[in-house]
């Protein structure tokens, strides 16, 4: 069977593997599996953004007055770096695409570098919020020292209403205790989520540059960081949507 | 009425599979492998593809319309039904009729009466299930559900608990006593009554300050209840919704979720405060402030007036 | 054509290497796949253990054989085991791997090392629910109602949700590699109205377990961290909401219970024209009905919730929407029975098997619709007869499907033949054992016996049946052991098969029992229809088949 054509071709190109009768079906199937993988992915953060929806519904002024709390330059930049990331991936497949070695492990290690930045600033991000005691089950207190949200929003709260009356006033902070830790509940699980998927990203683009880096990656064959690519941009686009629903709640000028 | 649904869907399913099972077998037996007769091939028939979606598609839409007609009437319960409170626990059934009874495990009940049942969970999940009656509805915590129904024989039938919820879910059972209205009559005067329920209530209304902002005699900070309960409520932020059983819950433990229009969100909170019983019975006041008076089980004649708030 | 050594066995899967590490290390997907069998036959004989123990309490009214915990314990094991652990794998895992390449003339599925991979994910998850078993177990029923499951239960909620979580990614990825093989892996010629029933099945099937298995992930990280964090999501007393969990549950539970069935559908569209020598009635209806499933199965799922306190127009929405789903059902049911019309019918084991699927199917089909009529629902949910109803199509379907389909291509997978009087006994005695099970259940549901009861003793007038549903689950038990030891004994004393011992259609009857490992000697080029009976000449005639 070793002069079978078929065969020959399969020692040439050793990462054509054995069931695929050529490259183009390799890469059909590696790119539709990656595409539909994200399906399941969207199925999957679907289910968290379903609850934040429905719980950010039925207490609005709570979901807003915790929103406001979150920094937004910090967020804004932390947005910038992950479209970079991606525009430098997009770079890269082009760079492989032209058969430039070099081009592609820089724009690779820019990814990756942007990447790090991303969770760097995420880990900032959680340190304060820890600082602030809004991370639920580690001492969380939204309502009273460093972490009083209800500052300066008294009246988006309700707060002003009641604070004649020290036990209405008591109630309402209660409340507000409660409501905006949902607020956080939802926050950490959805952004840990993501930041799980973006580390899992980091540790795949360190293979794919090492790969990269050995030029395994021709103009013919560059399937790996293709779909690396696909996911590494999908990890963006949740980004995109978590950013406005967790960030940008209600960012009117004054309480 | 279910049960006549139930048999035809018995029969008709009887004609399906046994028509299923005949036509294999008579195919099998008459067209077994034999020497010389090949099989012939059939692509298939459109018209026949047809007729056997069509046809089932039919008969399941009249199986649609005639389950939901009975759901509906399950889920209605009538206007004028004597209301009865339920209270599940693990592993426990506590029943509090409204003019004070209260029951574990057992209900009493008059014949040929339309009973509703109001009830709500302290803990998980459970399901009160009278099979004899047809009746089912699970128990949830957190909110009223309801359930209603008329027994037209008395006697005694099975109560069981139908939502796992535990080590004794299997325990959590008790029985219906369906009783002519003299007997009833009986039972309900027997027995110790610690004031109805709806006058609970009202003690419950004082005791925790209720009625300094919701006052009869003048405007109040809070609305004046008399003549509230089972009307429609313009909220504050436009959306009407009905003051039913949910509604005074929720308001008691979560005023500022649905405020009152032309009134401020500065009603306390009361979560924590008050025991499911204890809502069950500020519940029951506020709507005896609207109530006609056939409300209670009992009749006309063993009716509380509607409770008279003190000044 | 090279020439080779004239060796005494042909090479193919089995002996191209031997060794464990050749086993575990392995991208061959007919090889996975037995790795696949061995492993869910032994969850299989676990969960059937929890079910005995289940039986065996049920004989006498009071609980007087294992404590209430225990007995809770049993059946909630017992169901998540048998769900998650032995149905929803089963028939794609198996058969589907093994399978579904060489249906289409392809040497391998798409990703074969993420087919191991599923494998060893699918593993982990089976040792961590063992683990879980084994220190105490967990008894929230299946399905994990909360608050129950949140916040009440004191078993060990947490590695039980964890272990299915990682089984879904096992499901998830099966899926993933079925979807992409049928769109890409196709041989020449191989289009998709001649692809065989059993892959437009499978097909259907993997877009489920893609699109569902996420949301039941979902749902338990979000119950284990409401056990481990205390965050009060289905806590009502924190402004959570108990029947949320019901709807992200059921959006998946229910297309799971579609990924149980729809393979055993596949399966019994194979055998069924095998054994009545005909094409399959109405190929493209069928096709199209297994989609349908797919598709209106994702819009059903609060028919589970008709008592739960959703609104009545809610009820009314789903109650309609599952009749509808009912319907591509009936029209297989139909097609098949029409298969057999002017057919040449053997009565071999496996069509005794597919046979028994197409009534058993049809009750358990039936009685779902006295559970999509809302008023009869309110009366038999949570008892009895939703146990009987399910156990119908998952045992008297499912399993009987995956039975069939184990006889059916045991000489392909083995190249021996099974004793068949053996096998036609076995299907005899486990149509009987189930019904005598399952069927008095029906009325015991009716009558108003509640599902999860350890005890009934304030209703003795119930013991009768429950007797004869234990007798008949001793019977079914020796219905499922007969061929543990009969296929053990045929892979030793079987006959060998020859390569088409049904002189079947099908690709993957073209190739040789026990097939190479790379499937085809060449790629074979499909100029033919599927299901191609008229060309086909009878078992056990002289035959030059036309490669």
């Amino acid at each position: 069977m070793s002069d079978s054509p078929l065969v020959l071709e399969h020692e040439a190109r050793p990462e054509l593997r054995h069931h695929f009768a050529d490259e183009q079906q390799q890469r059909n199937a590696a790119s539709l599996g990656m595409w539909w993988f994200l399906g399941t992915e969207i199925m999957f953060f679907g289910g968290m953004f379903c609850g934040y929806l429905v719980y950010r519904r039925i207490y609005f002024p709570e979901f807003a007055a915790a929103s406001r709390t979150l920094d937004l330059v910090v967020g804004t930049l932390n947005t910038a770096v992950l479209i970079c990331s991606s525009l430098t991936v997009a770079m890269a497949v082009r760079a492989a695409q032209m058969g430039k070695r070099k081009l592609q492990v820089q724009l690779l290690l820019a990814t990756i570098f942007f990447g790090l930045v991303f969770l760097g600033v995420k880990g900032y991000e959680w340190t304060n919020k820890y600082k602030e005691h809004h991370i639920p089950t580690f001492d969380y207190n939204a309502v009273s020292g460093e972490g009083d949200l209800t500052k300066g929003q008294e009246s988006l709260l309700g707060l002003d209403k009641v604070k004649n009356d020290p036990v209405k006033y008591q109630e309402r902070r209660t409340e507000i205790q409660q409501r905006t830790k949902i607020f956080f509940s939802l926050y950490f699980a959805l952004t840990g989520m993501h930041a799980i998927h973006m580390i899992v990203g980091v540790g795949l683009f360190a293979v794919i540059t090492f790969m990269a880096w050995k030029g395994r990656f021709t103009p013919e064959y560059h399937t790996p960081l293709e779909i690396a690519g696909l996911y590494w941009h999908f990890v963006d686009i949740v980004w995109i949507y978590l950013f406005p629903l967790l960030y940008l709640i209600d960012r009117r000028p004054g309480a | 009425m279910v049960d006549l649904l139930y048999i035809f869907l018995v029969l008709l399913s009887t004609v399906a599979t046994v028509g299923i099972a005949i036509t294999i077998l008579i195919f099998g037996m008459k067209y077994r492998r034999r020497h010389g007769r090949e099989a012939q091939q059939i692509e298939g028939s459109l018209l026949l593809e047809i007729t056997w979606s069509v046809i089932p598609l039919g008969i399941f839409f009249v199986i649609f319309v005639w389950g939901a007609v009975i759901y509906f009437q399950m889920r209605t319960p009538p206007r004028d039904a004597a209301e009865i409170y339920v209270v599940g626990k693990q592993w426990m059934w506590k029943i509090q009729h409204v003019e004070g009874q209260r029951e574990i495990n057992e209900l009493h009940v008059p014949v040929d009466r339309d009973v509703k049942l109001i009830m709500t969970s302290q803990d998980v999940i459970h399901s009160f299930f009278v099979p004899e009656f047809r009746v089912k509805q699970d128990v949830v915590p957190g909110r009223y559900t309801t359930l209603w129904f008329k027994a037209t024989q008395t006697g005694t039938y099975h109560l069981f608990c139908t939502q796992y919820c535990g080590t004794q879910h299997s325990g959590m059972i008790g029985d219906v006593v369906v009783m002519n209205p003299i007997d009833y009559q009986n039972w309900m005067s027997g027995g110790t009554v610690t004031g109805s329920l709806a006058q609970n209530g009202q003690t419950l209304f004082q005791q925790l300050g209720c009625s300094t902002c919701h006052r009869f005699d003048v405007q109040g900070r809070g609305p004046n209840l008399i003549g509230a309960f089972g009307k429609p409520v313009q909220l504050q932020d436009g959306r009407t919704v009905m003051a039913d059983e949910n509604y005074v819950r929720e308001s008691i433990l979560v005023p500022t979720a649905k405020v009152v229009s032309g009134f401020q969100p500065i009603m306390p909170s009361f979560q924590g405060q008050v025991s499911e019983e204890q809502l069950t019975a500020l519940v029951a006041y506020v709507k005896s402030l609207s109530q006609q008076p056939a409300g209670a089980a009992g009749g006309p004649t063993n009716n509380p007036s509607p409770v008279v708030p003190a000044p | 054509m090279a020439t080779t050594a004239v060796s005494v066995e042909p090479k193919n899967y089995l002996n191209a290497e031997y060794g464990i590490r050749s086993w575990l290390f392995t991208t061959d997907h007919k090889r996975i796949a037995l790795l696949y069998l061995v492993s869910i036959t032994a969850m299989f004989f676990f969960g059937g253990f929890f079910a005995l123990l289940i039986r065996l309490e049920l004989l006498t009214p009071a609980g007087d054989l294992l404590l209430a915990d225990t007995y809770n314990k049993m059946f909630s094991m017992h169901g998540q085991v048998m769900v998650f652990f032995f149905l929803i794998p089963s028939i794609p895992a198996v058969l589907g791997n093994f399978l579904i390449p060489m249906m289409i003339g392809a040497k391998d599925l798409a990703f074969p090392r993420i087919n191991l991979l599923s494998w060893y994910i699918y593993i982990a998850a089976a040792i961590l629910y063992l683990v879980c078993i084994v220190t105490g177990g967990v008894d929230t029923g299946w399905t994990f109602y909360t608050p129950y499951s949140s916040l009440f239960s004191n078993t060990h909620v947490v590695e039980a949700g964890l272990a299915i979580f990682i089984a879904g990614f096992s499901s998830i990825l099966t899926g993933l590699n079925f979807v992409v093989t049928v769109h890409r892996m196709r041989a020449p010629g191989m289009t998709w109205s001649r692809l065989p029933l059993f892959v437009w099945s499978h097909y259907a099937t993997s877009i489920i377990m893609l699109l569902g298995t996420p949301v039941i992930a979902i749902t338990l990280v979000l119950v284990v961290l409401e056990r481990t964090l205390n965050l009060g999501i289905f806590d009502p007393s924190r402004g959570g909401d108990p029947v949320l969990f019901q709807h992200l549950f059921w959006f998946y539970s229910h297309p799971a219970v579609y990924i149980m069935i729809l393979p055993s559908m596949a399966v019994v569209s194979e055998i069924v024209p095998c054994f009545s020598r005909k094409r399959v009635f109405g190929y493209n209806f069928v096709a199209m009905a297994s989609v349908a499933i797919a598709v209106i199965g994702f819009l059903v799922w609060a028919h589970h919730m008709f008592v739960a306190g959703i609104s009545l127009y809610s009820a009314l929405v789903f109650s309609f929407l599952t009749f509808l789903v009912a319907v591509p059902s009936a029209i297989k049911v139909f097609n098949w029975t029409a298969t057999m019309y002017k057919g040449s019918v053997s009565f071999s084991t496996p069509m005794l098997y597919a046979m028994g699927f197409i009534g058993l199917f049809t009750i358990g089909g039936m009685t779902g619709v006295f559970l999509a009529a809302l008023g009869v629902d309110v009366h038999v949910h949570d008892t009895y007869f939703v146990i009987a109803h399910f156990h119908y199509v998952m045992v008297g379907g499912a399993v009987l499907g995956y039975l069939g389909g184990i006889h059916f291509w045991w000489p392909k997978i083995t190249g021996k033949l099974y004793p068949e009087a053996w096998g036609r006994l076995a299907a005899v005695i486990v149509f009987i054992g189930f019904n005598l099970t399952f069927f008095p259940q029906f009325i015991l549901g009716y009558l108003g016996m509640p599902r999860r009861y350890w005890d009934y003793s304030h209703m003795p007038e119930w013991q009768a049946l429950n007797v004869l549903s234990t007798a008949g689950a001793s019977i079914l038990a020796v219905g499922y052991l007969l061929p543990m030891v009969y296929l053990f004994w045929s892979l030793r004393y079987g006959k060998p098969s020859g390569d088409n011992p049904w002189m079947a259609t099908g690709l993957e009857w073209r190739t040789a029992s026990p097939p190479p490992t790379f499937n085809f000697d060449e790629t074979p080029v499909v100029t033919w229809e599927a299901y191609d009976y008229e060309k086909m000449p009878l078992p056990e005639q002289e035959v030059t088949l036309e490669r």
